[in-house]
């Protein structure tokens, strides 16, 4: 009883103590938080450093989104390269996982420190291709997918990727 | 005071205690978040003081819903028991040697029979909506109330010795050389604790304990409703800071300044102290509440109430 | 005050026949806290404000605080209100009426008939304890030993049933 008692009061004391403390609160809309540049907010697609769509609408950030939350539809185009014919993210549904940022091959779909997309309208969370493409390349600048891939496009064929040897001509007898 | 005089009184009393207790709504929350490190409700008007006026506009046009397995009736009346016994309650507040509206022989006990009633409205709420949870909330604020009532008298009593008259302004005359809150330091812990369960403040607010029972014997309830039972629970958690200072701490009694300024000053003190409380302090479960109440507090108002009158004949006989 | 006083025992009457007459046990009990309150207003005016205080503590405050309590654990529902009904068939009240009609009759004559009541004396809680505690303390006594054999009692019970739960002992 008396033991309880002295650690009731303990407790009363040390909260009597924070009158003199200052308040952990930000002040949000005036006074923004720190915001990592790796933090999980609003999704964007990047463009090559050549001024290119990145995403090749591999479908892998679709497959990967847990509410599934993106749509798209592949096309080529007449060089070779691939490219979504339309990307749909529904942000009412988007939980900022960082799942379709891991899973992208390309580099192309990054979450960027932006968290603030609020809307009257639920239809207006719904971004399409347009709202969603920068026309930087995002958190790798020096990264070009179809200069390090195998894949044969117009103006860069087989083997004059980077690091790519020429391709070998296996009905050939020459060494 | 003449009968006109004494019903503007009246008036100013009660528009003054509902006041406070709306202010008091906003004021609880600044302090608990000076207390937990945070602001609280600080952006209409200077210090967050017009969230009151927001609140009260959203609480009016909320939609008035009863639900419909309701006992309707019941339903509707059991909110306003609570304000009704609560503002009945301020009728017998001596705020100055002449500043009250009625000195009644038996003012202590028009006090306890006030907060006796006030329990009604959670029982009746949680009987009336229907509902387990409120069925549960009201179930344990009747245990707890008929427990904790019983040494909430009894704590007081040893005050009532030492004066020898239940009128709440002889109590307070008696303590020109001495508050009684020496005297009766354990009647004082007794009573605070009981006082704590009565308005079913927060270490002790298990009839609507939101972790377990939702909301407890509110569950059902809303908008204006609901309001009036925050405004019992804060005119309750008022009229027992003003029954401490009255009792214990002297009520006007106080050098330099004025005596309905001393008053009001010592309440709002003992009103930051239960807030502190409330910060401070977890909840207990159940079955410690009930066995803190019979096994300590009962017998140690029972203690207090023996060594006063002990100590009081034994005075008299020196 | 003397409208006063009618005006309270009125209530009072009301509040009683209606409390008989619920069939919803809540309801019968909500009518007769508002009869005990009425009965406190009763006492006051008839200058006994210490029996008024305890009217409204003890009875109104404790002990139908208890009666709600049983009525919210025995969970009555609407067939409980139909049996009530049946049950407010005259059949089962007439007799008993009758008699308690023929009482009221009775306490009317003796009280019409004595002479010389006044209710002008007020009594203060100080005489209340002076009279219990001087020319009533026999009874006073006898009415503790009484509360306190309830209590050993209720605790007997009470263990009894606390061992053959098992445990549950804290």
């Amino acid at each position: 009883m008396l033991k309880s008692l002295r650690s009731q009061l303990t407790t009363l004391w040390t909260i009597l103590s924070h009158t003199f403390t200052r308040a952990e609160t930000v002040q949000y809309p005036e006074q923004k938080p720190y915001l990592a540049p790796r933090y999980r907010g609003r999704i964007v697609l990047t463009r090559d450093p050549d001024g290119d769509e990145r995403c090749v609408a591999c479908n892998l950030c679709a497959v990967a989104c847990p509410v599934d939350c993106i749509a798209l539809q592949q096309d080529v185009r007449e060089d070779g390269r691939w490219y979504p014919e339309f990307f749909r993210i529904n942000f009412s549904r988007c939980i900022l996982c960082g799942m379709c940022e891991e899973a992208c091959p390309t580099n192309a779909i990054q979450l960027t420190p932006d968290f603030e997309m609020c809307e009257y309208d639920r239809n207006n969370m719904v971004y399409e291709k347009e709202h969603l493409l920068i026309d930087g390349p995002g958190k790798y600048p020096d990264y070009n997918f179809y200069r390090v891939s195998g894949l044969a496009i117009s103006g860069k064929d087989k083997g004059e990727a980077q690091r790519e040897l020429p391709p070998i001509d296996v009905k050939s007898l020459l060494p | 005071m003449s009968p006109l005089a004494t019903a503007l009184f009246g008036l100013a009393v009660l528009a003054g205690a509902v006041g406070l207790a709306a202010i008091l709504t906003w004021f609880e929350r600044r302090l608990l978040g000076v207390w937990q490190d945070r602001y609280g409700p600080n952006r209409l008007g200077p210090l967050g003081i017009l969230q009151v006026v927001a609140d009260m506009l959203k609480l009016l046009t909320k939609h008035d819903w009863v639900p419909p397995f309701a006992d309707r009736v019941v339903f509707v009346f059991a909110p306003t028991a609570i304000v009704v016994a609560m503002l009945l309650g301020f009728a017998v507040v001596p705020f100055g040697e002449h500043l009250y509206l009625l000195d009644l022989n038996i003012g202590l006990l028009f006090f306890l029979g006030m907060t006796s009633l006030a329990v009604y409205s959670v029982l009746l709420g949680g009987l009336a909506s229907n509902n387990k949870y409120a069925l549960l909330g009201g179930l344990r604020s009747a245990a707890q109330m008929v427990s904790y009532e019983v040494f909430m008298g009894l704590s007081l009593m040893g005050v009532v010795m030492l004066t020898g008259s239940f009128s709440l302004r002889d109590i307070v005359l008696a303590q020109q050389d001495l508050w009684f809150c020496i005297p009766q330091v354990l009647g004082l812990y007794v009573f605070l604790v009981a006082g704590i369960a009565e308005s079913h403040r927060l270490p002790f607010d298990l009839p609507e304990a939101e972790h377990e029972l939702t909301a407890g014997f509110h569950t059902e309830y809303g908008g204006m409703k609901f309001a009036m039972f925050m405004l019992g629970e804060y005119l309750g958690l008022i009229l027992i800071c003003c029954m401490i200072t009255t009792v214990f701490f002297g009520g006007w009694l106080g050098p330099w300044l004025p005596g309905p300024v001393w008053f009001a000053l010592k309440t709002s003190l003992l009103i930051c102290f239960f807030v502190l409380l409330r910060a401070a302090i977890p909840r207990p479960r159940y079955d410690q509440l009930m066995s803190l109440g019979w096994k300590y507090m009962l017998p140690l108002s029972l203690f207090n109430l023996v060594l006063t009158g002990a100590i009081a004949l034994w005075l008299r006989g020196a | 005050m003397l409208a006063l006083f009618y005006f309270a025992a009125a209530i009072a009457l009301i509040a009683t026949a209606m409390a008989l007459t619920r069939a919803n046990a809540a309801h019968g009990l909500i009518y007769l806290i508002v009869s005990l309150l009425a009965v406190a207003v009763v006492f006051f005016l008839l200058g006994a404000p210490f029996a008024a205080a305890l009217e409204i503590v003890i009875y109104a405050g404790a002990i139908m605080v208890l009666f709600v309590f049983v009525i919210m654990m025995l969970n009555l529902g609407r067939s409980a209100d139909e049996e009530e009904r049946e049950l407010l068939a005259p059949r089962y009240w007439l007799v008993p009426g009758v008699l308690a009609a023929c009482l009221l009759v009775e306490l009317a004559v003796i009280s019409f008939a004595a002479p010389g009541h006044s209710a002008g004396i007020v009594v203060s809680p100080k005489a209340v304890g002076l009279s219990l505690y001087g020319p009533y303390v026999l009874a006073v006594e006898i009415a503790s030993l009484l509360l306190l054999a309830g209590l050993v009692g209720a605790y007997h019970v009470g263990r009894r049933f606390i061992d053959r739960s098992g445990g549950n002992k804290s």
